[in-house]
């Protein structure tokens, strides 16, 4: 890597930091906004940017905009406490590990238009014919021009192999870098793009975040938070499992983790969301959990219980909590996006090439952040809608509900799309599948017996217990 | 003492049905609801409950019962003849009078001191039903500070000056018939006469 490649992708990272750290904070602003609004209330719309000043009373109110702003000075300047006797290193760890593991998380996230680079072959060439093994194909994707004529020239064996295979198959052309060019280089919409881990690598961090919520419980040596943290880390890790099922068929689908691959395989065919309506279900049921949004957010339960795994922390530490949760949502809510949502992609409105040049990519990052902020508002709006599960209602979900429906849709999405019992049209037996795979765990769970909530018969009161002693005994005394 | 189970009542929840059993209908009624509020709040066409407190006042009812006042007679003098009546009925004895012969014609005694414990007070209204010559009223003033409970002890001047204000302002007209001061006021046999003419 040269320094000018450093240097980018340090910008931006900043960029990106910022960017991400602004809509946290105005973020917690709109969920404050929606949270009055369904409630008929107004919301925050004191604080604007007059500073006190009467030379800048026009600024004043300002619908509140100034609020994140106030919330960062005082989560600043609050008493930085730390009890006496918690673990002072893990005290200290967890918050950053919260919001690093968030943040490290958004790497991979594309938030603005993206073009998967055509396939290339593969530097691994099969020994026996010492040719490119046709097998290989479609899994190596050097990101611009000049870094494919850099990875020729660092590897001549490979260059060589590059110009036979280029004359062996026409399929092979240079990449093109579509409507992100400008100026000659090119405009990054990611920290790390072309990753083709991406998905697995979201995940694999993201579940990371446990450890920030484990080592808050553990180290700050009480009671409230320990149980927290226990609540907590149970949730996030039964919740994985559904998620990661959720999304394997649209893997299938696609054939790559690459998160810009799936986003032009939705481009180019339909989203995922007709295809997949139960995956979406399930993904979406899985990240409110991951998130510790309502219904899900037994590791807080603002309103009845002692805090959560956060309890003893005050000031920046617990803002970075927070934060962290919030850029988990942000992340989240890109990946929701992207994976079901067609990403910046609007059917016959923002497509592949239709809008060009610098337009194109305009209107794609402005669907795609749109899309995105969409679904944080559903995110909000779902909190004032459902109530809150119980901890066993919500274990009972995911491990007999939702991994349920997660396997099934997975099964029958594979022996669909193997066995193609329509031709063309399986595809369209997807969404049937996942209707009936509903409707299957619904109709079974109805059979179950219901928990009763009545008195327990055959239990004796405690006369009617001593009076049955008595009975016993009674002629000895 | 525990409920007696004979006396429990038992009401079955109702069965659910399908689509009842898959939730999702429920919530996207429900989440329908939120977003309903939501829009109407946005829009300016729902409750219209929030008031912009400091900017706009509340508009309180003729009958609230806020800071009290002593009302003054025709000629500016305090209405108040000393009778006791308020501090007697007062629950929270927050009233403090010290009486003194009157310098007027018209009654035998006046106040010569007239104190609040505004802190004391529970704005019952206790004081103005009892008053006999409808000298002492709460007004709608509710956002009464100070910055030591020593302020918070009004004496006359200080609620003689809350009706000048009040009447100045216009915000609270005096309740009980002003002017001529009420029958107990009146010395001697006319009040007696007036009362019983009155009745009659």
């Amino acid at each position: 890597m040269n320094i000018t490649e450093l240097i980018v992708v340090l910008v931006t990272i900043g960029i990106v930091f910022a960017g991400v750290m602004t809509f946290v904070g105005y973020g917690s602003l709109l969920e404050r906004k929606i949270s009055a609004w369904v409630q008929d209330r107004l919301g925050p719309n004191r604080v604007g940017f007059d500073l006190n000043q009467p030379f800048l009373s026009m600024f004043k109110g300002f619908f509140g905009l100034g609020q994140p702003l106030a919330d960062g000075v005082k989560f600043l300047l609050k008493e930085e406490f730390t009890p006496k006797n918690v673990d002072k290193v893990f005290y200290y760890l967890a918050p950053a590990v919260a919001l690093s593991t968030a943040l490290i998380a958004f790497a991979v996230v594309p938030f603005g238009p993206t073009s998967v680079l055509p396939p290339m072959v593969d530097n691994r060439i099969d020994l026996a014919v010492s040719k490119p093994n046709p097998n290989y194909q479609h899994r190596v994707y050097p990101r611009t021009n000049s870094e494919l004529e850099k990875i020729s020239a660092a590897n001549p064996f490979r260059s060589e192999l590059l110009e036979e295979a280029k004359s062996h198959s026409p399929k092979i052309e240079l990449p093109k870098v579509a409507g992100i060019e400008l100026g000659g280089s090119e405009i990054r919409f990611g920290i790390a793009p072309h990753l083709d881990i991406g998905v697995l690598f979201v995940f694999a961090v993201s579940s990371l975040a446990v450890y920030g919520v484990v080592l808050a419980g553990w180290s700050s040596n009480s009671k409230y938070s320990l149980f927290g943290a226990l609540r907590a880390s149970a949730q996030l890790i039964s919740y994985e499992i559904p998620m990661g099922m959720s999304i394997l068929v649209v893997v299938f689908m696609v054939g790559s983790l690459n998160l810009e691959a799936i986003v032009e395989y939705q481009a180019k065919h339909t989203w995922f969301i007709v295809y997949q309506p139960l995956g979406c279900l399930l993904f979406l049921t899985a990240i409110f959990a991951e998130c510790n949004r309502l219904p899900f957010d037994l590791p807080e339960c603002e309103q009845e219980l002692v805090g959560g795994y956060h309890t003893e922390y005050s000031s920046m530490k617990f803002a970075c909590f927070m934060m962290g949760e919030y850029t988990h949502m942000v992340t989240t809510s890109f990946l929701l996006v992207a994976m079901f949502f067609g990403g910046w992609n609007i059917p016959f409105l923002v497509t592949q090439d239709f809008p060009e040049g610098a337009l194109g990519w305009g209107a794609k990052l402005v669907v795609f952040c749109g899309k995105m902020v969409a679904v944080i508002v559903f995110f909000m709006l779902v909190r004032w809608s459902l109530l809150r599960f119980r901890f066993d209602q919500l274990m009972s979900l995911a491990w007999k509900g939702l991994m349920t429906l997660g396997i099934l849709n997975t099964l029958g999405a594979v022996v669909i799309i193997q066995t193609k019992p329509l031709g063309e049209l399986s595809l369209w037996l997807l969404p049937a599948w996942s209707v009936i795979a509903l409707l299957m765990v619904t109709g079974y769970s109805m059979t179950r017996p219901k928990p009763s909530n009545r008195f327990r018969t055959g239990i004796k009161s405690v006369d009617q217990r001593l009076s049955s002693q008595k009975e016993l005994v009674g002629n000895r005394i | 003492m525990a409920i007696n189970t004979k006396d429990v009542t038992w009401v079955e929840p109702p069965q659910l049905g399908l689509l009842d059993q898959l939730y999702l209908p429920a919530i996207v009624g429900g989440m329908a609801t939120a977003l309903k509020h939501l829009l109407e709040t946005v829009t300016g066409t729902g409750p219209d409950a929030t008031q912009q407190y400091p900017e706009e006042k509340p508009k309180l009812p003729p009958h609230y019962r806020g800071l009290h006042r002593l009302n003054r007679d025709e000629k500016g003098r305090v209405k108040c003849v000393a009778c006791f009546m308020c501090s007697t009925a007062c629950p929270a004895h927050c009233i403090d009078i010290v009486a003194a012969p009157s310098p007027w014609n018209d009654r035998e005694k006046y106040p010569e001191t007239f104190v609040i414990d505004e802190l004391r007070c529970i704005y019952c209204g206790m004081c103005e039903q009892a008053c006999p010559v409808d000298a002492i009223e709460l007004t709608s003033i509710f956002d009464l500070t100070g910055l030591s409970r020593e302020q918070m002890i009004f004496d006359k001047e200080k609620l003689l000056s809350v009706y000048d204000e009040t009447v100045r302002r216009g915000t609270d007209p005096v309740r009980t018939h002003s002017g001529k001061l009420g029958p107990a006021s009146e010395p001697g046999e006319a009040g007696l006469t007036e009362s019983s003419s009155a009745q009659s």
